[in-house]
C-alpha cells in the first residue's frame, strides 16, 4: 500500500477502508493512482470511482461535483448501490438528523447514476393507496396505477407490481425510497415488515431505501422482522458547514471574505443551532443587508465590518429563529432601522386577547378549578368557612405544586360554582353563559376532556398558561393568586 | 354557612309531555318551600317565550307519518310572507301595512349603512393582505433567478390574520377577502373550516374538489398536475378561464393557490402540521399561500406548530381593528345620528351594549339585536306609523284614524303635554280630532328638531370630557349617551363636579385673559347642554320613536333555559295554557304532569332524598288527581301504573340535571339544585 491514499474531503482512511471491505484487491489502489488528480480543491481524490466500475465514469463523476462533503455517507451509499446489475440487499435504513444530507445524498447518487427509483414522502400518503400508487407510477409509468384496485390492499400491490415487472424485466435494481419512514409505523401493520423484503415478495431486484430522523430500534415490530441495512449520516462538522455555506458565496463578494464571514456567523450560531437549513436561512437574511459591505469601508477592513454585523447577529438570533417575523419582514426591518427602531414586532409580542367580561370570568374559574384542589373550593369560596383551620389547610398533602403537575379536569358544575361566586355581579344562567364555555374550547382555551359527544356531564381542563390568565385577571381587577392553592 | 350553589347542566331539553290531566282538587303543596329566595329572582323576570309566538302564524300541524305525500300544486298552501308574519296579530291591518313598509325601508337603510361601514373599516387590513398576497406572487415568478427569493424558496408565504374571539363574525371578512382575491389576484381561493377537515385526506379533498371542482383525487400531485394544465391553458390561448371569471391585468401568469384556513384554533395541530408538511414539498411547483384566520392571538402558531413546522412558513401578522372599536364605529353610525327616526331607549340600548360586552364581543348580532328592536318596535307600537322621515311623518300624522288619535291621547308623554296647557286648550285637545292632528304635526317638528340639537351637543361635551383623567362621564360616547337617556345629565353629580374641577382658579387673583375665555366656554357649554340633552322622556310623543322594553328584548336574545325549564315545572300553565293546571301562586295542581308533580314534592326534600317516600308522596297526590274518596283503603296505594310513572318522572328530571344517583345511601338520590349540597 502507497502512502498518502486518503480521501481530500474527509480526510481519513475511511473511505477506502469502506472500499477496500467490498472489493478486496488491489483494483482499489490502482484505480486511484490512475485518476487521482492531486492540488485541486474542487476534485477530491477519493476513490468512488473504484466502486462504480461498473457504471458509466462521468455519471459518478457529476455526482460527486453535487455532494461535497458527504464524501464518507456517499462511498457507503455507493457500496450499496453499485452493484446495479446483481441482486442487492432487500432494504437499507438510512437514520441521521434533520438537514444532514440523507435525502440529498439519495437522491443526486440515484437519480446522477440514472437508476431507476421511486420517492416517497410518508407524510404525504394519508392512505397506503397513495403510497402504493407513487410508488407504481414512478417504476412502471403513469398506467400502472390504473391497474390498481380503489383501496388497494398489500397482497393487490404486490400483484400489481409482478404483473408489471414481468412486462418490464429489470436491467438494473431498481430502488423504492420511503422518505420520513417513521409514519410507516402508524399505517398499517403489516405495512413495513412488508417494504423490508419486497424483494422476496415480488420477486424482483428491489431495494427498498427506509430515510428517517429516528433511530432503528425504535422502528423494530414486536413480531420481530428483516433487519435492514443500517446506516447513519452523522451530524456535520463546523468545518464541513463551512464548506457547505461558502459553496453558494453571493456574486458581489470576494470568496475569501465571504468565507470569513461564514466563519464569524458559524461563530455566533454554532452554539445554538447546528441545523444546515437554519443556518443558510440566517445566512440568507444578514446579506442582504447594505451594512454588509459599506461602501466607505474597504473588504480588508476587517474590523471595521464586524463592528457592522455585530448587532445584527445577536437580533436574527433572537427573533428570527423562532420566526417572530418573516424573512421579508426581517429585511424590511434591517433595511429602514436607521430611520425608526423596532418597527416590527414579534408574534409572541401579541399574547394579549380580548375576551368579553364574562368569558374572562369563566377562564379564571376554570383555571381556578384546574390547579386547585376541589377539597380547597370551600375554604376559597366561602365566606364562613368555618371549621377549617388555616394551619391544618395549608398542611400540603401534595408536595408537588399544582402548576407543574399541569391542569387536572374539572366538572361543568364545578366551573359553574366557582364562576358565580368569583363575578362580582349577579349572572342570570342564560344560554350565552353556555355558549361562552364551548367558545372557549373551539379557540383552544379550555379543552374538553373526554369525547365530545358526552353531553352529560361534560369535563373540561384549561389550556392557558399563569401569565396569561394573571394578564386576564389584572383587567377584570380580580387577584388571582389569593385564590390560587399553589400560592397561599 | 352559605353554600356553593350548584346550577343543573345546562340541557335545555323541555320533555313535557302528560296526557293524564283529569279533573281533581288542588293539592296545595307548601308554598314556601317552592320559591326559594333564589329562583324568586329569575321566577319574576322570567321570560315567557311563547309570547315569541304571537309574531308568526298559526303553524300548520303536522303528523308524524312514513308516507311522503306531496300536495299538488294548486293545493300548496302560500307561504305567508314576511309581511303576513308581521301583520299577524296587529289589531289594524291598513295601518300595520304603512308600519311593516316604514320598518323595512329603515331597516334597509341601517342594513346598508352598516355594511357600508364595515366595508370601510375591513378595507385597510384587507388591503395591506392584497398587496401582500400580490407581494409574494411576484417573488414567486421571477423565480429562481432572484437570489434571495431562492434562498426563500422553501417559505410558504402566510398570512396570520387576527380577527378578534367572535368567529362567526369573521365570515363576512373572509368572504369579502375572497371576493376580493378572486377579482384581482387569482381564480384559485380555497377556505376551509376546521370542521370540514377532521383528517388529513379531507383537508386534501377539500382543496382538490374546491380548486379542480371535480372530485378525482386527494393528492397534491393531482393538484399539481392540474394547476400545470390549466396556466399552460391559461397562457396559451387566449384563456376562456379569465374571460369566464374576469380577472383583471394584474392577474399574473402564475397565479397563486390561496389556501383560506377560517378557524386555525379549531383545527387539529396533527392535521395541519402534515398538510404544511407536504405543501412545502410542492412549493417550488405551486405557488401556494395560506391565510390563518386567528381569534385570539397571534402566538397560537407557536403552539400549534412546532419549529420544524413553522420555520416553512413565511409569516406575516395582520391585526383587525378590535371589536369595541368596531362597535363604536357601527353605534356612531346608527345610533348616534338624527338620519334614523328609530330610537332606543337607555335601557334596551344598555341591554344590547352589555350583552356586546359581557357575552359575545359580536358586532353581527348587536346589529341583529337593533333588528329585533326595530321590528318590535314597529309591530307592537301602532302610533309608530308616524315614525320615518319628518315629510312622510307630517303627512302620514294628517292620515290618523280616530283609533290612532285616541291611542295618541292615551301616550302618557302626551298627556303630560295636555295638563301644561291652558284650559281651554285641554278641552281641545281631548275633543277635537283635527286639533290633535294639527299639535301632533307641531311636536313632531319639535321632536325631530331636538334631535338634530341633541347629537351635535353630545358629542361636543364628549369630547370637552372624554381627555379627562378617570372619565366622569364615560370613556366611549355611548356611555355618555346612555346617561343622557336616562336622566337630565346636567344633574348628575359627576357632570356637575366635572364642570366645577375645569373652572375652578384661584379666586384671589384676577382671572386671565385664558381662565375668563374658558369660563366662557364652559358656561356656553353647560347652557347647551341644559337646553339640548333633556332626556327624551321629556319630548311629547316621544313613544313614537323610541323602544323601550328592554325586557322583551332581553328575553329574546338571552335566553334562559334554565329559567324556562323551572318555569314549565313550576308553573306548567305558562306553556300548556290547560286551564285545569291554572292554579294559585306556588301551588302545583294535581293534575299537572307527572314531572311537576315530582318536582314540587323534591323541592321539600333535603339534600338527599328516599325515593320510597317520593313514591308514596306522589302516590297521594296523583291518586286525589283521580277523584278517589280519601278515606278509602286504596287511597294513595302504589299500584304499577303509578310506580312506573314515577320513575319515570324521575328519571327525567335526572335528565334534566336536578338530581343525581348517590352512594351515600341506599334508595336515596341526591338533589343537585339549591337546598341540596
Amino acid at each position: 500500500m502507497q502512502e498518502g491514499i486518503q480521501c481530500s474531503c474527509c480526510e481519513s482512511e475511511q473511505c477506502l477502508s469502506v472500499i477496500r471491505g467490498i472489493h478486496s484487491d488491489d483494483s482499489v489502489e490502482k484505480t486511484f493512482l490512475g485518476n487521482g488528480r492531486n492540488g485541486d480543491k474542487h476534485t477530491c481524490i477519493c476513490p468512488i470511482e473504484t466502486l462504480v466500475w461498473t457504471n458509466d465514469y462521468t455519471l459518478v463523476q457529476r455526482a460527486r461535483c453535487n455532494i461535497d462533503c458527504h464524501c464518507l455517507s456517499m462511498c457507503h451509499c455507493l457500496s450499496m448501490l453499485s452493484c446495479s446489475k446483481q441482486c442487492s440487499y432487500p432494504s437499507i435504513f438510512i437514520y441521521g438528523h434533520r438537514a444532514t444530507g440523507k435525502s440529498h445524498v439519495i437522491h443526486t447518487l440515484l437519480k446522477e447514476l440514472e437508476l431507476p427509483y421511486a420517492t416517497v414522502s410518508c407524510v404525504e400518503c394519508v392512505s397506503v393507496g397513495l403510497l402504493f400508487e407513487q410508488v407504481l407510477l414512478s417504476l412502471f409509468g403513469s398506467d400502472s396505477a390504473s391497474l390498481l384496485s380503489r383501496n388497494p390492499s398489500l397482497s393487490d400491490f404486490v400483484r400489481v407490481y409482478k404483473q408489471l415487472c414481468v412486462q418490464a424485466s429489470a436491467k438494473q435494481t431498481r430502488y423504492i425510497v420511503l422518505d420520513r419512514a417513521e409514519l410507516l409505523r402508524d399505517m398499517e401493520a403489516n405495512l413495513l415488515p412488508a417494504f423490508l423484503r419486497l424483494q422476496e415478495l415480488v420477486e424482483d431486484n428491489v431495494t427498498v431505501i427506509l430515510l428517517s430522523e429516528i433511530v432503528w430500534d425504535k422502528f423494530r415490530p414486536n413480531t420481530g422482522c428483516f433487519e435492514p441495512l443500517l446506516l447513519h449520516f452523522p451530524d456535520y462538522s463546523k468545518g464541513e458547514l463551512q464548506q457547505i455555506l461558502s459553496e453558494d458565496s453571493h456574486p458581489s463578494y470576494s470568496p475569501e471574505l465571504y468565507s470569513a464571514f461564514i466563519n464569524i456567523l458559524l461563530g455566533v450560531f454554532y452554539s445554538v443551532c447546528r441545523d444546515l437549513r437554519e443556518l443558510s436561512l440566517r445566512l440568507s437574511m444578514l446579506k442582504f443587508q447594505p451594512l454588509f459591505s459599506l461602501p466607505s469601508v474597504k473588504e480588508s477592513d476587517t474590523h471595521k465590518l464586524w463592528r457592522n454585523i455585530e448587532p445584527h447577529l445577536k437580533k436574527a438570533m433572537q427573533t428570527v429563529y423562532l420566526r417572530e417575523v418573516s424573512s421579508v419582514q426581517w429585511e424590511q426591518q434591517l433595511k429602514m432601522e436607521e430611520k425608526e427602531a423596532g418597527a416590527v414586532r414579534g408574534l409572541s409580542a401579541h399574547a394579549h386577547v380580548e375576551l368579553p367580561y364574562y368569558s374572562k370570568f369563566l377562564l379564571i374559574a376554570a383555571y381556578l378549578a384546574s390547579y386547585n384542589p376541589a377539597r380547597t373550593d370551600k375554604r376559597f369560596f366561602l365566606k364562613h368557612h368555618g371549621k377549617i383551620k388555616k394551619t391544618n389547610f395549608l398542611k400540603k398533602h401534595e408536595k408537588t405544586s399544582n402548576h407543574l403537575l399541569g391542569p387536572k379536569p374539572f366538572p361543568l358544575d364545578r366551573l359553574l360554582a366557582i364562576f358565580y361566586s368569583v363575578v362580582d355581579s349577579r349572572v342570570a344562567p342564560t344560554a350565552s353563559v353556555f355558549c361562552q364555555i364551548s367558545s372557549l374550547v373551539t379557540l383552544q382555551l379550555l379543552n374538553q376532556v373526554g369525547h365530545d359527544d358526552q353531553l352529560d356531564a361534560p369535563k373540561y381542563k384549561c389550556a392557558v398558561s399563569l401569565d396569561f390568565i394573571l394578564a386576564i385577571s389584572r383587567t377584570v381587577s380580580f387577584d388571582m393568586v389569593k385564590y390560587l392553592y399553589d400560592f397561599l | 354557612m352559605k353554600a356553593t350553589r350548584k346550577l343543573p347542566k345546562p340541557t335545555q331539553s323541555t320533555s313535557s309531555h302528560c296526557n293524564n290531566f283529569k279533573d281533581g282538587a288542588v293539592v296545595k303543596l307548601e308554598a314556601e318551600t317552592i320559591v326559594s329566595p333564589n329562583d324568586a329572582h329569575s321566577l319574576d323576570g322570567n321570560c315567557n317565550s311563547a309570547e315569541t309566538v304571537k309574531v308568526s302564524p298559526p303553524k300548520p300541524v303536522q303528523t308524524k307519518g312514513c308516507f311522503v305525500f306531496k300536495p299538488s300544486a294548486n293545493k300548496r298552501r302560500k307561504t305567508p310572507t314576511v309581511e303576513d308574519y308581521f301583520t299577524h296579530g296587529c289589531e289594524d291591518t291598513e295601518n300595520s301595512k304603512l308600519r311593516f313598509r316604514n320598518c323595512q325601508t329603515l331597516w334597509e337603510k341601517m342594513k346598508a349603512d352598516t355594511e357600508l361601514l364595515q366595508d370601510e373599516l375591513n378595507r385597510k387590513i384587507l388591503d395591506s393582505l392584497l398587496a401582500f398576497i400580490r407581494k409574494s406572487v411576484s417573488t414567486f415568478q421571477r423565480g429562481t433567478d432572484d437570489w434571495a427569493s431562492r434562498m426563500r424558496a422553501h417559505e410558504i408565504p402566510t398570512a396570520a390574520l387576527v380577527l378578534g374571539v367572535n368567529v362567526p363574525d369573521h365570515d363576512m371578512t373572509f368572504q369579502c377577502l375572497s371576493d376580493q382575491l378572486q377579482q384581482s389576484v387569482t381564480p384559485f381561493v380555497v377556505s376551509v373550516q376546521a370542521t370540514e377537515c377532521a383528517g388529513q385526506s379531507c383537508v386534501c379533498v377539500q382543496r382538490s374538489t374546491n380548486v379542480n371542482q371535480k372530485r378525482v383525487h386527494c393528492s397534491l400531485i393531482t393538484l399539481c398536475n392540474w394547476y400545470k394544465t390549466v396556466t399552460k391553458v391559461c397562457t396559451a390561448s387566449g384563456t376562456a378561464r379569465k374571460k369566464r371569471t374576469s380577472v383583471g391585468k394584474d392577474m399574473q401568469q402564475h397565479p397563486p393557490i390561496v389556501v383560506i384556513f377560517k378557524d386555525l384554533e379549531a383545527f387539529n395541530p396533527k392535521v395541519l402540521q402534515d398538510f404544511i408538511l407536504i405543501c412545502s414539498r410542492y412549493v417550488e411547483q405551486l405557488p401556494l399561500m395560506f391565510v390563518f384566520g386567528i381569534a385570539t392571538s397571534p402566538s397560537t402558531i407557536q403552539h400549534m406548530l412546532p419549529h420544524s413546522v413553522s420555520s416553512l412558513l413565511g409569516i406575516e401578522l395582520f391585526q383587525s381593528l378590535s371589536c369595541t372599536q368596531h362597535l363604536a364605529s357601527v353605534i356612531d353610525k346608527v345610533i348616534l345620528t338624527s338620519q334614523f327616526p328609530f330610537k332606543l331607549n337607555g335601557k334596551v340600548l344598555q341591554v344590547l351594549v352589555s350583552i356586546f360586552l359581557y357575552h359575545d364581543f359580536s358586532v353581527r348580532n348587536f346589529i341583529n339585536g337593533l333588528q329585533l328592536a326595530l321590528l318590535e318596535h314597529f309591530h307592537s307600537q301602532p302610533l309608530s306609523v308616524l315614525c320615518c322621515k319628518e315629510a312622510a311623518a307630517l303627512v302620514h300624522a294628517t292620515e290618523l284614524s280616530h283609533r290612532d288619535v285616541e291611542r295618541l291621547q292615551q301616550l302618557p308623554s302626551f298627556m303630560r303635554y295636555v295638563e301644561e296647557q291652558g284650559p281651554q286648550e285641554q278641552v281641545e285637545l281631548l275633543t277635537s280630532d283635527d286639533h290633535v292632528k294639527e299639535v301632533c304635526q307641531k311636536l313632531l317638528k319639535d321632536l325631530c328638531k331636538y334631535h338634530k340639537n341633541y347629537y351635535p351637543t353630545l358629542r361636543c361635551l364628549h369630547i370637552l370630557t372624554a381627555s379627562l383623567p378617570k372619565y366622569p362621564l364615560g370613556k366611549q360616547i355611548r356611555e355618555l349617551h346612555i346617561s343622557c337617556l336616562e336622566k337630565n345629565v346636567w344633574e348628575n353629580d359627576e357632570y356637575v363636579s366635572t364642570l366645577l374641577e375645569m373652572k375652578t382658579s384661584r379666586r384671589t387673583k384676577k382671572m386671565s385673559q385664558f381662565e375668563i375665555l374658558r369660563d366662557q366656554a364652559l358656561e356656553f357649554i353647560d347652557s347647551l347642554v341644559r337646553s339640548h340633552l333633556a332626556p327624551p322622556e321629556s319630548q311629547p310623543l316621544y313613544e313614537v320613536c323610541y323602544y323601550s322594553s328592554s325586557a322583551v328584548l332581553r328575553r329574546h336574545l338571552n335566553a334562559t333555559p334554565r329559567t324556562s325549564i323551572q318555569t314549565a315545572l313550576s308553573n306548567p300553565y305558562h306553556y300548556l295554557k290547560n286551564e285545569d293546571l291554572r292554579a294559585e301562586d306556588g301551588t302545583v295542581s294535581n293534575a299537572a304532569p307527572d314531572i311537576c308533580i315530582v318536582y314540587k314534592l323534591h323541592l321539600e326534600c333535603g339534600r338527599l332524598i328516599n325515593l320510597y317516600d317520593w313514591l308514596e308522596a306522589y302516590a297521594t297526590v296523583v291518586s286525589a288527581a283521580e277523584g278517589k274518596d280519601p278515606d278509602s283503603a286504596d287511597f294513595g296505594k302504589v299500584d304499577e301504573l303509578k310506580h312506573a310513572r314515577f320513575i319515570q318522572a324521575v328519571s327525567e328530571l335526572e335528565f334534566l340535571g336536578f338530581i343525581k344517583s348517590t352512594k351515600q345511601k341506599t334508595d336515596h338520590v341526591s338533589r343537585l339544585t339549591w337546598g341540596g349540597c
